[in-house]
């Protein structure tokens, strides 16, 4: 169960695709770290993800989990971004035979589930087809 | 550090298990590897287990089993590295008699995943990858799979069927095996055209819910000999962690934590690959084989799906992987994986392995893995 401020701390990555930068080898992290994985240095820089890219890899959910139940079957996918961040989200608004590895996609805000009648609803990146 | 050598196994049959509960199905497993050691008494307990609090709504195990396995006070720990679990119980069990600690340790696992809904099961497995990042977004275990096979399949050229071809090969080795949950046969068709769960996996690609345990009990090396035991030594030990969302590693075919635990293992036993005559891996998912086989080194990079196609890993193969029957036929019971590998090792080395044993062997290694491969324990045993 999402609770308010649970879902509300995660805003600044969900809706501005908030990230990080580190100052000294230049690789981005998104969510934001607080230490470089790669040369553990801590002085990391502001940025933001892009938010057109390619996927690399995309599977169609036919047995989901309880709160997206609703929603099978529905494409989630790995892209690479343009800046060569690579992220997994949901690809919408497409029918599952036009996907294929390679195929440009952007982000767009959405509503990712909800959490039922007394539930909050969630919000997030989603990526859909580009031609 | 003193030398360690396991005594005694214990597993009863996987399954749905409706009549058993957790604590039933790990105590009467516990005391088949008891028996198997002839001991009553241990120093010290471990017990995998990936998510207790989900499947049944209980936490603090570790007590509640040495309760009723009749060990209290003995210290008793519960493991959690979500299907390496069972896995990682047995290389802290090995610290612990290797260091001094103490002589007579309980490695266990144990998992009563049939008390909950499926879509609840689904959920507790889809906790061991990263919640707010790749879990938000719906993904779940066989997606994450399903996102690695499709990745596999673009780069290396390997195919659905050469997949199909792992679980039919599991298949063909758990029906020799009458602790497995699925004793038949299946067909690479049969694979091909069952349901989809998550493209381009297949239900028959996946590994079941299951109910089930399994133990061993390990002393240090002199001990055993003076209890007139057949000696199957600890050699090599391993243990990695991987970033866990897969869309941050490098290579989203390549299963690192794997490489490094295996490379550990490896050195410290002083062994090759080739030298390795079983081997017992995580086959979560039937794409999961290949790379692990990849990522043990094996085969090559890319050559795990050619691998499996020209019978190198079958039982008479020359690499025979999963002779149990792999988590596919065997089960799999989460935590207590990592320790059933061992139990099939322990059985395959002392020669009691039945229609399915592998002659003349003496080394065996187990892979052991977490998640979508976020943590890995490599293990290689050797007989006297
Ligand atoms: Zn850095």
């Amino acid at each position: 169960m999402t609770t308010p401020s649970r879902y509300w701390r995660e805003i600044p990555q969900r809706y501005r695709l908030e990230a990080n930068k580190c100052s000294k080898c230049g690789i981005k992290f998104f969510p934001p770290r607080l230490i470089c994985p790669e040369c553990k240095n801590r002085e990391l820089e502001k940025t933001k993800i892009a938010e057109t890219g390619k996927i690399i890899t995309y599977t169609v959910i036919r047995v989901p989990p309880h709160q997206f139940v609703d929603q099978a079957p529905y494409a989630v996918g790995i892209v690479e971004l343009d800046d060569g961040f690579k992220l997994t989200a949901q690809i919408v608004d497409c029918d599952f035979e036009d996907l294929k590895i390679g195929q440009k996609v952007r982000i767009e805000f959405r509503k990712i589930f909800d959490e039922g009648e007394s539930g909050i609803l969630c919000y997030g990146y989603k990526f859909v087809l580009d031609e | 550090m003193r030398d360690v050598a396991i005594i005694g196994v214990g597993m009863t049959k996987w399954g749905e298990l409706w009549e058993k509960s957790l604590r039933s199905i790990f105590v009467e497993t516990a005391l088949l590897a008891f028996d198997d050691a002839g001991v009553d008494q241990i120093d010290s307990m471990y017990v995998g287990s990936m998510s207790s609090g989900i499947f049944v709504g209980q936490e603090h195990i570790a007590s509640l089993l040495a309760d009723y396995l009749g060990q209290v006070p003995v210290p008793s720990t519960r493991v959690e590295s979500a299907c390496t679990s069972g896995g990682l119980a047995l290389r802290l069990g090995f610290m612990e008699v290797a260091s001094g600690m103490s002589d007579v340790v309980l490695v266990s696992g144990v998992e009563k995943m049939t008390d909950c809904s499926g879509s609840e099961a689904t959920y507790a497995l889809g906790t061991a990858a990263d919640q707010e990042y790749e879990g938000y977004h719906g993904i779940t275990f066989p997606g994450l799979y399903a996102l690695i096979a499709r990745a596999h399949m673009e780069k290396y050229g390997t195919t659905r069927e050469q997949m199909a071809m792992v679980a039919v090969k599991n298949h063909r080795n758990g029906a020799k095996n009458p602790l497995a949950q699925f004793q038949f046969e299946i067909t690479v068709d049969s694979v091909l055209n069952s349901v989809m769960i998550a493209d381009p996996l297949r239900i028959l690609d996946c590994s079941p819910i299951s109910d089930g345990a399994a133990a061993a009990i390990i002393c240090p090396v002199e001990m055993a000999r003076s209890m007139n035991k057949p000696i199957i030594k600890i050699i090599g030990t391993g243990h990695a962690t991987d970033r866990i969302a897969i869309s941050t590693r490098k290579d989203i075919t390549w299963l690192e934590a794997t490489y490094q635990a295996a490379k550990q293992a490896y050195a410290m036993a002083d062994k090759k690959p080739e030298d390795i005559n079983i081997f017992e891996v995580h086959d979560c998912f039937t794409i999961a084989e290949i790379c692990v086989m990849e990522a043990l080194g094996i085969v090559e990079k890319g050559k795990g799906g050619d691998a499996v196609e020209q019978g190198l890993t079958s039982l008479e193969g020359k690499i025979p992987v999963n002779p149990s029957g792999g988590l596919k036929s065997k089960g799999h019971p989460v935590g207590a994986t990592g320790v059933a590998q061992v139990v099939e090792i322990v059985k395959q080395l002392r020669g009691e392995a039945g229609e399915r044993q592998i002659k003349d062997a003496r080394v065996a290694m187990a892979q052991n893995m977490g998640g979508s491969g976020g943590s890995t324990v490599v293990h290689i045993f050797e007989r006297e």
